[in-house]
């Protein structure tokens, strides 16, 4: 996955959300419509053009002591307006590592 | 070990204070995030995927029992019960609260640990030989020499603001294992025709974007001299090197456009006009930091014990003794490698319990002292021989007897994609799945000594460009790709690896590693030569027709 630290130019294709990393804690967060942050993929404000990602972005960089490194990331919308990741990456971010980790519970 | 001085004490606890304001006012919003970056990086705070990521610094990989039962506390008590060491002597923490880093890093001081410069643009942790200091025949223990580069470089203005990160290593032995030709600086002691002690110094090693291997700039430093000449390296670096580029910016790339003689003449002009700057270390000097390492008091033990007779029938002791015991300086003792590369586990992981258990074994078994390696396996190295069967009956409960050192499954990987916010494609889990494919030791036996390395980006933090077999994720529309090298080695004939053809999907790369190895099985000549060998004599061509022949 590319990683969105390079995202330069923004230009969607797609339903995308804001996530960024919580500050206190380095949570994995979602920008939502009431201009705030949730730990909710499903929570997210879905935009759908360029210059909303582009707005979106804007607010929610405004917001730094919020959440840190914000940027766009593609989701998919399901049958019934499920949120769903878009990509890898964001998918690990939403639901964790893929891995075994062999650590006591 | 190493006792620190009061003043190494109170520069840690300053730190941690100044750390604890520092959050207190990014979390206030007195500091913006790009006011507060670099403070965080300065110690060892990135942003991951998930969460903060913290990486404590292991200087030349010696910790004692009482500091690793610290990194267990706060695996424990901040994190989520493990740390990943890594490869290069740090460990890390992956799931660590900005607001409790401070705690952390508070409780870390107190038995002399930081994190100062594992992350930045500046003198990362001095590494050195995770034997160093027990391992026969070598020189001298390295690591008086990397204190003293360590106390010089840090926190000095002049290295603090490089154009980018700067990486030394140390070894004395014939065989290194410090992989000092991938430094930006690596120094080789040794001694000269007069028996004076000294060092070959190379420069401009590096893997990432642009991989190289580092080169002699000049064949005997004097010990006492050895401070001075960085110093004349770093200011011809620190003139020259480009800050425009970021991906141009290491030494590596100044080296290779000016050419190692030209670099060299710069850093010998430098080095005499710098003249007597203080930095001569005196008899006095060395023997006071040598006098702060403490060695255990050995006993006169036998070479061959009775227990370990007793134990040579036991089919399970002996395969892990031949795997993971190698021979120490002193008679009837023993270096011993604890494997961190389980089938089926995270490459160089540890957890809590693992940790404050090897604790307790180093206490009982090794002086209550543990070495980490850049292999990402901890090491106990003064374990005496007649206790080998009971320590191996107590790694093997912990899962730490692992008989796979050096062999296919002992694989160098770094977080990569599940942890790593610059990953392109996941590491672990491919690490995982030949873990698992290679899980038959009789197998990985008679395959011999092969190193696998993985890495999820091409800032190769897994050092794929040396692994014999490397292995480098990238994306491609979306999806997880791996190039795959054949021929690399990271030790004192340090090469890099050939591609040896596409890349092939994650689901693929194991098959791949699988058919890779069985050519080679095909091809060697004789069951002694080692993978890398059968690679350098006959090329990369042979094993490519076998491999990709039906793909």
């Amino acid at each position: 996955m590319t990683s969105p630290l390079e995202q330069k130019k923004i230009r969607i294709t797609g339903p995308s959300v804001v996530t960024a990393n919580r500050t206190w804690d380095g949570a994995v967060v979602y920008r939502t419509a009431k201009q705030g942050w949730s730990t909710e993929l499903a929570d997210s404000a879905i935009v759908n053009t360029s210059d909303e990602a582009r707005a979106l972005l804007a607010e929610a960089t405004a917001d730094d002591v919020g959440a840190v490194g914000p940027y766009i990331a593609p989701v998919e919308l399901k049958d019934g307006g499920k949120v769903k990741p878009g990509n890898l990456r964001e998918h690990i971010r939403a639901k964790g590592v893929t891995i075994d980790l062999q650590v006591p519970a | 070990m190493y006792a620190y001085d009061e003043l190494d004490r109170t520069l840690i606890n300053e730190r941690v204070s100044e750390f604890r304001d520092q959050v207190k006012r990014r979390l206030s919003g007195e500091l913006t995030e790009d006011e507060f970056k670099i403070l965080r990086l300065q110690n060892g705070v990135y942003l991951q995927l998930h969460a903060y990521m913290f990486r404590v610094a292991i200087p030349y990989g010696t910790l004692s029992s009482k500091q690793l039962r610290r990194f267990a506390h706060v695996a424990r008590r901040y994190d989520r019960g493990y740390g990943h060491f890594t490869t290069r002597q740090n460990i890390q923490f992956n799931w660590i609260k900005l607001a409790e880093l401070p705690d952390a890093l508070a409780d870390l001081a107190e038995v002399g640990i930081h994190a100062m410069q594992t992350s930045g643009n500046n003198m990362r942790n001095v590494t050195s030989d995770q034997w160093a200091g027990v391992a026969p025949g070598e020189i001298e223990d390295p690591r008086i020499w990397s204190e003293l580069i360590r106390q010089h470089t840090t926190l000095h203005p002049e290295f603090s603001f490089l154009p980018r990160k700067f990486k030394i290593a140390i070894t004395a032995a014939e065989h290194d294992r410090a992989a000092i030709k991938i430094h930006d600086i690596g120094l080789r002691l040794h001694k000269n025709a007069d028996g004076e002690t000294g060092f070959e110094v190379l420069v401009g090693g590096g893997l990432g974007r642009t991989p190289f291997i580092a080169k002699t700039i000049k064949p005997f430093v004097p010990g006492r001299d050895i401070l001075s000449y960085i110093e004349a390296i770093l200011r011809v670096y620190n003139q020259y090197g480009r800050r425009d580029n970021i991906y141009k910016a290491r030494i590596k790339i100044l080296v290779h456009e000016l050419g190692i003689e030209k670099f060299a003449k710069e850093v010998d002009e430098e080095w005499k006009a710098m003249g007597d700057v203080g930095l001569t270390l005196d008899h006095t000097a060395i023997e006071e930091v040598r006098s702060r390492f403490s060695y255990p008091a050995y006993e006169k033990l036998p070479h061959m014990p009775d227990e370990l007779k007793q134990a040579a029938h036991d089919k399970l002791f002996e395969r892990w003794r031949k795997n993971s015991v190698s021979a120490h300086k002193v008679q009837g003792y023993s270096i011993v490698t604890l494997s961190l590369k389980p089938v089926g586990g995270p490459p160089g992981d540890a957890t809590a319990e693992q940790m404050d258990a090897v604790a307790d074994l180093a206490d009982k078994y090794s002086f209550g002292e543990i070495r980490v390696g850049h292999e990402q396996n901890l090491a106990l190295p003064h374990v005496a021989k007649r206790d080998l069967p009971a320590l191996f009956k107590a790694l093997d409960r912990l899962g730490l007897a692992t008989p796979n050192v050096n062999l296919v499954t002992d694989i160098i990987a770094c977080p990569g994609l599940d942890y790593c916010s610059l990953a392109n494609a996941r590491s672990i889990p491919i690490a995982q799945e030949l873990t698992r494919r290679f899980a038959n030791h009789d197998t990985a036996d008679l395959i011999g000594r092969l190193h696998i390395n993985i890495s999820g980006c091409i800032n190769a933090c897994g050092h794929h460009h040396v692994g014999h077999i490397g292995i480098l994720g990238v994306e491609k529309n979306g999806e997880e790709f791996y190039q795959i090298t054949i021929g690399g080695r990271a030790d004192e004939n340090a090469q890099l690896g050939t591609l040896i053809g596409p890349a092939v999907p994650y689901a693929e790369v194991a098959d791949v590693i699988e058919d890779i190895v069985e050519a080679y099985l095909a091809l060697r000549d004789r069951p002694e030569e080692l993978f890398v060998d059968t690679v350098k004599r006959l090329g990369v061509e042979p094993i490519r027709e076998r491999v990709y022949a039906t793909r």
